[in-house]
């Protein structure tokens, strides 16, 4: 079997699900190499062998985390010299795709990104993606070089199939052009408690709906464990930070439920959310465009309806 | 200070976008396309540069002919003078090969101190080609902006990443992308239209810069698209009017597809 390279998306060694979402597809192309860049590899070993990794490659350059993309990409051209990998898979977000990109021109390969599934194929792997607001869907690969596909969170199940993988180092030389992009503060994102937006298998939103009153949409978020979102509307007016707002300009989620309250379904709104596998819809406005893709609509005020449901969910969970 | 702002005319995303019959391309030439509204954000960004300060500000595309639209929207917007490179043998081109023609077309346009991008195209929304010029041109990038000050010969800013705010810092001349949250774009005034259609714009053909035919369009393409398949449009759910308990319904619908 062929390596599949993957690179490990991770804070100080907790291995995020895409990643092992990644590792599950890479069994299916090959054998999946695991590249670690940043500290904190040692407790990220046993994640990646329970889903799979063949190998874990350390990268070695103590100053990475000083500086911005480049230099993971030129960690990566270096491993990918050492591995000669069939294909190299990265979760599709924004850090990952410039990483990408800059391999794209390195290595002379063709690139896809924000695959929504990857499967082998006779003459490569064969992905597919969910263009144009999700209104179709685009089989390709690529026909040049080594595949560099960036995989988009929640694209597949993760499986896992534990094995005990080899552990190597690579030393990486940065260039002096890496060194010019300098990262001089980085703050993580303030946790709320809930799960992560683009990982999440339930997403409860609110949009213009709530008025600026997300109370209810946040109770429900939680009585479902679900992650809350917001509409670009309701980001614009200042009732919800721009991290967690859905569509086009926000993030592109596609989880198991979708709930959209108090949302009229905007195309820059269902572009973000379209491909989500069930969805249901609580709004005022019988017209609401959001109501032709709901599997399931109230047609009702959200502070009553929200309240409501949470309290029938705690009723029948005791 | 000279600033290159590189644009995309895009398919309008509220009207029905579709696929070239036969050669699975994005039709730009059937459909009402316009200048794509997250280069806007950086067309407005280097007004707010040329405004604080003094720059010359130059709007950049490759694409079709139509394409001269969105030329003209961000010269509107105050944008000093475009650049249009198009070219029969540019259709179907890759993000790789319309990389290498926007490279060749900043080293054709010669000194400038920063190119200025949005965040992605909201046709292909792939968000790498900024990279890639970089790449290609050996300069320094910074993607994802949420903000930034010019001064000194470094451009610093807020990166908003997706799990992280980092504050970086990179020397000029340099690649930015900049995002939706960085500023409110202008609309043109009656002024700016009319002043607009003074404004230089020069047309540039693949030999105009060095780029052989061979290099970009369909048949240069590192990936191949083996079928597009329009989404059959969801099925029409349940609708319920709330009659006191919408609340139980929504919940009992949940609990049937074991969400509850």
């Amino acid at each position: 079997m062929s390596p599949i390279l993957v690179l490990v998306d991770h804070h100080d060694g907790a291995v995020r699900k895409a990643t092992t979402e990644l590792l599950t597809i890479a069994r299916r192309l090959g054998d999946p190499v695991a590249v670690v860049i940043g500290h904190g590899a040692e407790k990220a070993l046993e994640t990646l062998g329970a889903y799979g990794a063949t190998s874990v490659v350390v990268v070695d350059a103590p100053d990475i985390d000083d500086y911005l993309i480049l230099p993971r990409a030129e960690a990566m051209v270096a491993v990918a010299e050492k591995v000669q990998p069939s294909a190299i898979l990265l979760t599709s977000n924004a850090k990952s795709k410039e990483i990408a990109a800059h391999l794209a021109v390195k290595l002379g390969s063709g690139i896809i990104t924000d695959a929504v599934d990857v499967q082998p194929g006779p003459d490569g792997p064969v992905t597919t993606q969910s263009v144009f607001a999700g209104n179709y869907s685009v089989q390709a690969r690529v026909t040049t070089g080594t595949p560099i596909i960036t995989v988009k969170p929640n694209a597949t199940t993760p499986e896992q199939a534990p094995t005990s993988p080899s552990m190597e180092t690579v030393s990486v030389e940065l260039s002096d052009l890496a060194r010019t992009v300098k990262v001089t503060e980085r703050a993580p994102r303030g946790r709320t408690g809930r799960p992560d937006l683009n990982e999440a298998a339930v997403v409860v939103s609110g949009g213009r709906g709530t008025g600026g009153d997300f109370a209810p949409v946040e109770a429900l978020a939680d009585a479902l464990g679900a992650a809350v979102g917001a509409s670009r509307a309701a980001v614009d007016s200042g009732w919800y930070p721009h991290a967690f707002q859905i569509g086009q300009t926000g993030h592109v989620v596609s989880p198991q439920l979708y709930v959209a309250a108090g949302i009229s379904g905007a195309i820059q709104h269902r572009a973000g959310m379209q491909t989500s596998k069930t969805i249901v819809a609580v709004n005022k406005d019988e017209e609401a465009p959001i109501l032709q893709l709901a599997d399931f609509a109230v047609v009702g005020d959200l502070f009553t309806v929200l309240p409501q449901a949470v309290e029938e969910i705690q009723r029948r969970q005791g | 200070m000279k600033i290159v702002v590189l644009c995309k005319y895009v398919p309008n995303a509220t009207s029905e976008r579709k696929f070239v019959d036969g050669d699975h391309t994005t039709d730009r030439v059937g459909v009402d396309g316009l200048l794509s509204e997250l280069d806007e954000y950086a067309v407005e960004e280097a007004m707010k540069i040329k405004e604080a300060g003094d720059a010359q500000v130059t709007i950049l595309t490759v694409g079709p002919a139509a394409a001269a639209d969105a030329v003209r929207k961000a010269l509107q917007m105050g944008a000093d003078a475009g650049v249009h490179v198009v070219d029969d043998s540019l259709h179907g081109s890759d993000a790789l090969a319309t990389s290498l023609v926007l490279a060749k077309a900043l080293e054709k346009v010669g000194e400038f101190d920063l190119v200025m991008c949005g965040m992605a195209s909201t046709d292909g929304e792939m968000g790498v080609v900024p990279a890639m010029i970089a790449e290609r041109l050996g300069l320094p990038h910074v993607g994802y902006l949420g903000d930034l000050t010019v001064a000194d010969g470094t451009v610093t800013g807020r990166r908003d990443g997706d799990v992280a705010t980092e504050h970086v810092s990179a020397p000029l001349p340099a690649v930015v992308g900049v995002t939706d949250q960085i500023n409110e774009p202008r609309y043109p005034s009656f002024k700016g239209i009319m002043a607009a259609k003074k404004k230089p714009v020069e047309t540039w053909s693949l030999a105009d810069l060095g780029v052989s035919p061979d290099e970009v369009g369909l048949s240069a393409a590192w990936t191949v698209v083996g079928s597009v398949a329009k989404r059959p449009p969801r099925g029409h759910g349940e609708v319920v009017a709330d009659a006191g308990d919408g609340g139980s319904r929504l919940v009992e619908f949940l609990a049937s597809k074991k969400f509850v």
